[in-house]
């Protein structure tokens, strides 16, 4: 079970969150301006990424707050959680090994 | 007195007895044995028979690995527990265990028969000859080979004892209590940390608990651990869990150990739980789980009394057992030396050491030849014999070249091997660490960690006593939280050993030997049947696991995948590391599932919501169904009524007079804020701002990708607030669909959302004589239907108490939805059931309400609609806010595909011959008589039988189903085609005139 960093609550275990899927996917403000393709594309077209993918998690068990977070998928480690509304962190150079 | 047992020394408590049954037989052990040691003391190796050749087997093994002696332990009828480890069950006084897998006795078992047909079961078998005549299959192959198979046999009742569950968070988590494990949890502890320390065992120490001769600290290895334990005890920081198994390694350094409380009692106190499971997040794991002795494979290596070097000294060691009188030994290194010179002076004859090596001059075989034991190398085994034990075995000498000729035949009455030692890696790699082969040892260790972990002494291959003990502390003071770095040199005297290994079919002189060489003991698989997997074309070790099975009992292998693994790997010709390893997959050892459920069973097997009016609905003897967690009312029978009756009088009550419904289950959020209609613009399709205040409306929410999510009423209270309703199932996720999009995308919105779904009980009442039943009870409202029309909706008093009325109705009949404060709700309920007596009122349940909304037309989203329907298709075209330029789900429905004639849409049907109820999933096709595959059109989504109407009617979604109305189409079922015409889906007062009233 992962242990995940709530930026209001701190860390607590997964069951307590429900997952929101890629982060940074802004709903166009006029949607009837896009095309079909592009509509479709912010549907439904991921980055599924391979390595660090920021993700949304909603504290749904807990502060009910949605908040983003930085998650390699190759190792489940976060790297980062952040609030909605503020910019992805820059991560320091590639982690190392676990500590 | 055992006869088997030594005078003194062990770890066992001879003033203590403990009677015990095997088979039906008393036997007498002494507190500290196991089942195992008990039974060797008493001179019974015998303990099980093979899972596919009823071959009989004895203890091989001392610990978890054991894959033989697999016992049922039973206390009464309800507590019986198949599949333990005779090597791992504590022995009390009155432990009553039977052997399984044979029959009708383990001397004398008729399933040997297989062993000798063996050579018509190889590997594959299964797959191979059980593929015709195909009827055969669930008439009498599966059934036989369900007889078969399987090891032991599971309970038949329920399970009367009591599983506990607890979390628990440390600083660092010491798996394993050996030497490795105390040296590294005295390091952490010193170091303050928060520790603790599991071991699987009754007693902590491992390995030191067998070993003699060495000394730590100038004491022996099991006082070391004595004291070492006595000082971890002492520090309140310290948890330390005996009988406590690591089963799983999970995410984020979440381990999972499973604690046997009272397994090893003999009158465990009934209310105290049997287990504890615990789920610990540590910051630091350190893992000390050791390694495990690895047999030899030769023929007829599975004999009774054939069993693993260290396995036997520890019986004599720690359990003052002789495992024999006659023993020959064989090892590629020089562990077994150690236990043969501690057989010999416990007073074993040794009739041979069989090296595999071509010289063995270490101190070790040494200290063997001074004390007179012969020591034959470049040995090999090529037989042994023996009916229910062995009783002799054939040795064999290699040259340079790989000839093998034959040397000596020796009697004995136990053969202990020695493969070398495989490192216990399981969690290690469960953890995602990656493991790494090391030749010198011929095993796989761990490599780089993915969690903050670190493995210590045997585990990672480090063998020797005084080095084991050091890694431990090294990784114990590195894993605390100071993380000191301290190390610790320790005086630790012991024989230096050189541990070569074996891995493989030892060498024979012909290709095919005549007896079974296994390498599975638990799955019966041999060398042979790794051969054939290889010789049929499976490389990878994990298809050649699955063709043969090797690895796949619930020992998982551990004294085996590695065997199989050279065995495969000289078959293909390939170095080890690149024939791959098996996944390891928790649990480490069989599991309770007790233990994974712990309260969660019966009533508490999940969440149970009742609405505020259950208890009326329950004294009524309404029979409930389960909809999400809740119990709804379906219906309220009387006087014996079927479902079928009861229903047909509830409709016909509520059409005709009046009926009342608990809809409290509905969902219910308030939206609140200076932005609420704007958010509520936003996100539902339909038009808020034209909604006045005193009104409500049929909301429909749909996703973005334009598919209905859920519906339900939407009142306005004040232009700032929206009394929402969702669908019962959807309510937790429209309010989570919501907080979404006010949280993350228009969080400049003033709004703010609140469940209120358990707040309100709702009380639907509805007929045609509906107003009269309130008119008595309702303060300041006037619910005239000039002053109340349909779909008003205000707030006042009923019964004194507060009260939001809307006037709606899912009947098609007049009718109000009663709101008041949960704890009011059945006294009102009560109220107006009291005062609808004069008017012929009825209590419905779903069933009945379903029926009357299907009449109407009226979906159920989830039901009539399947997350691919769009408003249109379900004919709810006309609440789409014509001109709002945008809402959730807006853009999607403007896609062609979405607007394209031919897709599914909401019809009704009706049977030709006004008989036959459809069946709800039926399929339709466009022309009758077809055979399958069929082009198929649509399905029934909705069907009941109609009291009103007095035949059946069913709702469908059709392709292109409107332009179909008057039109026939089939539904083929089983027994031929049902003829329907497609309708309107309004079968009930089209005109609405009833709602109106």
């Amino acid at each position: 079970m992962l242990l995940i960093d709530c930026p209001y609550c701190g860390e607590r275990p997964e069951i307590e969150f429900a997952y929101g899927g890629e982060a940074h996917l802004e709903r166009p403000p006029n949607p009837a301006e896009l095309d079909d393709q592009r509509w479709a594309e912010y549907l439904y077209m991921r980055s599924n990424t391979k390595g660090v993918y920021a993700e949304r998690w909603r504290h749904a068990r807990g502060c009910g707050r949605f908040f983003n977070a930085l998650r390699d998928t190759t190792t489940d480690r976060f790297l980062a959680s952040y609030k909605v509304g503020e910019p992805r962190p820059q991560l320091s150079p590639p982690a190392g090994p676990a500590a | 007195m055992n006869a088997w047992r030594t005078p003194d020394g062990g770890r066992i408590d001879r003033s203590q007895r403990r009677r015990f049954r095997f088979d039906g037989r008393g036997y007498e052990g002494f507190a500290g044995d196991t089942l195992a040691s008990a039974l060797l003391a008493n001179g019974v190796h015998l303990v099980g028979r093979s899972f596919k050749y009823h071959r009989p087997r004895g203890i091989l093994a001392s610990g978890a690995e054991e894959p033989n002696g697999l016992v049922t332990v039973r206390r009464d009828a309800a507590r019986v527990t198949p599949n333990l480890r005779a090597t791992q069950v504590d022995l009390y006084d009155g432990l009553e265990a039977v052997s399984q897998n044979r029959w009708p006795s383990l001397g004398l078992d008729f399933g040997r028969v297989n062993d000798w047909l063996s050579p018509f079961f190889p590997a594959g078998f299964y797959y191979k000859t059980f593929m015709w005549p195909k009827s055969a299959w669930k008439s009498l192959y599966e059934p036989l080979i369900r007889r078969a198979a399987g090891l032991g046999i599971a309970p038949s009742q329920a399970d009367p004892d009591r599983y506990a569950q607890c979390y628990a968070h440390c600083d660092v988590l010491v798996v394993g209590g050996g030497a490795a494990g105390l040296a590294a949890a005295l390091a952490a502890a010193d170091d303050g940390a928060r520790v603790i320390l599991c071991d699987q065992q009754s007693e902590f120490g491992g390995g030191l608990l067998a070993l003699r001769g060495a000394r730590i600290e100038g004491t022996e290895p099991g006082a070391w651990a004595e004291r070492s334990v006595a000082a971890l005890a002492k520090n309140p920081r310290v948890v330390l869990l005996p009988r406590t198994t690591a089963f799983g390694y999970f995410a984020h350094n979440l381990v999972g150990l499973n604690e046997r409380l009272t397994d090893h009692l003999a009158q465990p106190e009934p209310r105290r739980a049997r287990e504890r499971l615990w789920q610990v997040r540590a910051r630091a794991v350190v893992l000390a789980t050791g390694a495990i002795e690895r047999p030899l494979v030769f023929p007829g290596n599975d004999r009774p009394a054939i069993m693993l070097a260290g396995a036997a000294r520890e019986f004599l060691n720690r359990y003052g057992v002789r495992v024999g009188a006659r023993a020959v030994l064989v090892t590629a290194g020089d562990a077994a030396y150690a236990a043969a010179l501690d057989l010999h002076a416990a007073g074993v004859s040794i009739a041979a050491i069989a090296d595999l090596r071509p010289q063995a001059n270490g101190i070790l075989p040494t200290a063997a030849r001074q004390a007179g034991i012969e020591v034959l190398t470049a040995a090999t085994v090529l037989g042994t014999l023996g009916g229910l034990r062995v009783n002799e075995i054939a040795l064999g000498r290699t040259d340079g070249s790989g000839e093998v000729r034959p040397t000596r035949r020796l009697r004995c009455d136990v053969v202990l091997m020695c493969g070398g030692y495989t490192p216990s890696v399981h969690l290690f790699s469960q953890s995602r660490g990656k493991l790494v082969w090391n030749e010198a040892l011929q095993c796989f260790v761990p490599g780089r960690s993915a969690e903050c972990e670190r493995s210590a002494g045997a585990c990672r291959g480090i063998y020797a006593l005084g080095e084991a003990i050091e890694d431990g502390f090294a990784a114990g003071a590195a894993a605390a939280p100071a993380n000191s770095g301290k190390r610790r040199r320790i005086a630790v005297q012991e024989a230096a050993a050189s541990h070569d290994a074996f891995l493989g079919a030892l060498p024979q002189m012909h290709l095919v030997s005549t007896d079974k060489a296994f390498v599975d003991w638990q799955h019966d698989v041999t060398a042979r049947d790794l051969l054939l997997a290889t010789r049929e074309g499976f490389r990878s070790i994990e298809h050649v696991k699955r063709f043969t099975t090797t690895g796949m009992a619930t020992d998982q292998g551990k004294t085996s995948n590695l065997n199989a693994l050279a065995i495969v790997a000289a078959a293909v010709e390939a170095p080890i590391p690149e024939v791959g390893l098996t996944t390891f997959r928790m649990p480490y050892t069989p599991t309770s599932f007790g233990s994974f459920a712990g309260a969660s069973r019966g009533d508490l097997f999940d969440p149970v919501r009742r609405t505020p009016l259950h208890e009326w609905a329950a004294a009524e003897g309404a029979v409930f169904e389960n909809v999400g967690l809740w119990k709804r009312a379906r219906y309220f029978p009387r006087h014996g009524e079927s479902m079928h009756e009861a229903v047909a009088r509830e409709c016909r009550s509520v059409r005709a007079a009046c009926g009342i419904f608990d809809g409290s289950t509905l969902g219910k959020i308030e939206v609140v804020g200076a932005d609420a209609a704007e958010f509520m613009n936003r996100l539902y399709i339909n038009n808020w701002s034209s909604l006045g205040v005193g009104r409500s409306r049929y909301g429909i929410l749909c996703r973005d990708d334009g598919f209905v999510y859920d519906d339900g009423v939407v009142a306005r209270l004040a232009a700032d607030r929206f009394h929402v309703t969702t669908t019962t199932g959807g309510a937790a996720r429209v309010l989570a669909m919501m907080e979404d999009y006010r949280q993350t995308e228009w969080s400049a919105l003033e709004v703010w959302l609140t469940s209120t779904t358990e707040q309100w009980a709702v009380i639907a009442v509805q007929g045609p004589n509906s107003r009269r039943v309130l008119e008595g009870l309702v303060d300041g409202i006037d619910i005239g239907p000039a002053a109340m029309p349909h779909m008003a909706v205000a707030e006042g008093r009923i019964c004194g108490v507060p009260m939001r009325l809307m006037r709606v109705s899912f009947t098609g009949e007049l009718g109000f939805e009663v709101n008041v404060a949960a704890d009011y709700g059945l006294a009102v309920w009560r109220a107006l059931h009291a005062a609808g007596a004069a008017h012929g009122i009825c209590a419905y349940g779903t069933e009945t309400m379903h029926v009357l909304r299907a009449e109407k037309g009226y979906i159920i989203v989830g039901q009539d609609t399947d997350g691919t329907v769009t408003p249109d298709d379900a004919g709810l075209n006309w609440a789409i806010g014509k001109t709002k330029a945008d809402f959730v789900g807006k853009r999607s429905l403007q896609r062609a595909s979405m607007r394209a004639a031919t897709r599914k849409q909401l019809v009704g049907l009706q049977s030709r011959d006004g008989k036959t109820l459809l069946e709800e999933g039926a399929q339709l096709a466009e022309t009758a008589g077809q055979v399958p595959p069929m082009r198929l059109i649509g399905h029934v989504t909705s069907s009941y039988f109609s009291a009103a109407l007095g035949r059946p009617i069913a709702l469908a979604m059709v392709a292109g189903g409107r332009a179909r109305e008057g039109r026939t189409l089939y539904v083929p079922m089983p027994d031929g085609d049902v003829e329907v015409e497609v309708t309107s889906t309004v079968f009930y007062d089209p005109s609405g005139a009833r709602v109106h009233a």
